[in-house]
């Protein structure tokens, strides 16, 4: 569904940050809260609308030295577009 | 409680700031004994200031301003502010009565997360709301204020007998408001609403339609606005999962200051909660025999401990438990499987007949009620 063409961005109304007594990324909207794993977060942070896909891909397969992640990456976004996490600019 | 249960901080902080309001909704959630609680008796600027930072520290991260009317105490922006500034992200629930221009600016400075607009007050508000004329008009303003504040625009609109027939007319309107959530939550039967039960609780019929209609409306809107719509837990057969947990996620403060695990427990026998002005959050949360009470499943009654199914909902509510079968460590008996579980069969079976619900006037919620009925 999504094409290369998409810059993912966090949504407006949602607000991503650390919390220390749940030792983890926290993703915050009204009335409610999901705690993302280490991925997740990886992902999210680098949603801010600047990169399209391939571009998000290859900087997370840099930072972490690893390869193959698109899929992953492509299904975690297909998943946050659909819950309304992310927009496309 | 052994030190390997121990709970997880308090994720949800909800400030009850007031009693006071301007309306009377005739299912308030507030105590029915509300007007024991007088303005000189809440808790001032500086104690909710120490609350927020001492929840904080623990790891609460979600805060909801509510009452009564947070809007009636004009400290609001002080305490959103240090709420922003400490990192919560904050809700102010409100009937929107008192949102002036200037207030909505002042708490959008104060880094105001979010506002949930309800509507109230049953009867008026609704005929008022349906026929377009002067709560119609307030919402409306609030409503644009909400929208040039940059804010998403949820609302809410408590349903109940008395206006469920009109759904598809609360959609519409909600959707020329702009909203972008709508939340139809039936009525729960506590507090005001549990005085009202037989005047609040709709038929089967009632329900099925208005449910349909409710997904004509999603199947006709698609992704414009988000409709949640809530049953009433009578129709259910097995209770909610309380505050997803007893003393797990949510602590209450209410006006004076008591820490609740919920906004009605109060009203259970034979328990006493502390006070933030005498002990502070980590040990209430912690340490409070009114916090540990019913946490873990010792306490559960045989029908619940036996049960394959009592991590789901941990033996349901301890308000309705108490309210329904004299006993706050009872099975809900909204639960098939509750000794009791007949008082919720009749309660819905009352709602069936024709002329349901019409015995007994609604008793609206205000001051002199309160005192009258709770002297
Ligand atoms: S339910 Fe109605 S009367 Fe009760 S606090 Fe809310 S707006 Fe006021
Ligand atoms: S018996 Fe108790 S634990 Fe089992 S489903 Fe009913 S309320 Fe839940």
């Amino acid at each position: 569904m999504n094409t290369d063409a998409d810059h993912p961005r966090l949504s407006a109304h949602f607000r991503m940050q650390w919390e220390e007594a749940q030792q983890a990324w926290v993703l915050l909207y009204p009335e409610g809260m999901v705690k993302l794993n280490a991925s997740a977060a990886e992902i999210l942070k680098r949603c801010d609308g600047s990169r399209d896909v391939p571009a998000l891909v290859a900087e997370l397969e840099r930072t972490f030295e690893a390869t193959g992640l698109e899929a992953e990456v492509r299904a975690f976004l297909d998943m946050a577009r659909q819950q309304r996490w992310v927009a496309d600019t | 409680m052994t030190a390997t249960d121990r709970p997880g901080p308090p994720l949800w902080l909800l400030a009850e700031l007031t009693y006071r309001c301007p309306l009377h909704c005739a299912f308030c959630y507030n105590p029915v004994d509300f007007a024991r609680t007088r303005a000189e008796d809440e808790l001032d600027t500086e104690g909710w200031l120490r609350v927020l930072n001492e929840a904080r520290a623990l790891g609460s991260v979600q805060c909801g301003f509510s009452g009564g009317e947070p809007l009636v105490r004009d400290d609001l922006e002080i305490l959103v502010a240090e709420a922003h500034r400490l990192g919560y992200y904050t809700n102010l629930l409100t009937s929107g009565v008192g949102l002036t221009e200037d207030r909505a600016e002042a708490l959008k400075a104060a880094g105001l997360d979010h506002i949930q607009l309800s509507f109230q007050d049953t009867t008026k508000e609704l005929n008022d709301f349906l026929s377009h004329t002067r709560t119609f008009d307030l919402k409306q303003q609030v409503a644009g204020r909400i929208k040039r504040n940059g804010w998403p625009m949820v609302m809410n609109c408590v349903i109940h007998r008395l206006n469920i027939d009109h759904i598809g007319q609360i959609i519409d309107m909600a959707v020329e408001l702009g909203a972008e959530y709508l939340e139809l939550a039936n009525s729960q039967y506590y507090a005001w609403a549990k005085l009202n039960r037989d005047q609040l609780l709709p038929s089967r019929e009632q329900l099925e339609r208005a449910e349909r209609i409710t997904n004509e409306y999603r199947a006709k809107l698609g992704d414009k606005i988000r409709i949640f719509f809530v049953v009433p837990d009578y129709y259910e057969n097995r209770p909610k999962k309380c505050m997803n947990g007893w003393g797990n996620v949510f602590l209450t403060v209410t006006p004076d200051g008591t820490a609740l695990p919920c906004h009605t427990a109060k009203m259970l026998p034979g328990l006493s909660f502390p006070n933030v002005r005498e002990m502070g959050v980590g040990e209430i949360w912690y340490d409070s025999e009114g916090f540990n009470r019913y946490r873990g499943d010792g306490w559960m009654s045989d029908t619940c401990k036996a049960c394959p199914e009592k991590e789901k909902d941990l033996g349901g509510c301890r308000c309705q438990a108490f309210m329904l079968a004299g006993d706050p460590a009872a099975t809900d008996p909204v639960c098939d499987k509750s000794p009791q579980h007949q008082v919720v069969l009749d309660a819905v079976a009352r709602a069936q007949l024709p002329g349901a619900g019409t015995a007994a006037p609604l008793l609206f919620r205000d001051p002199k009620a309160s005192r009258r009925l709770a002297p």
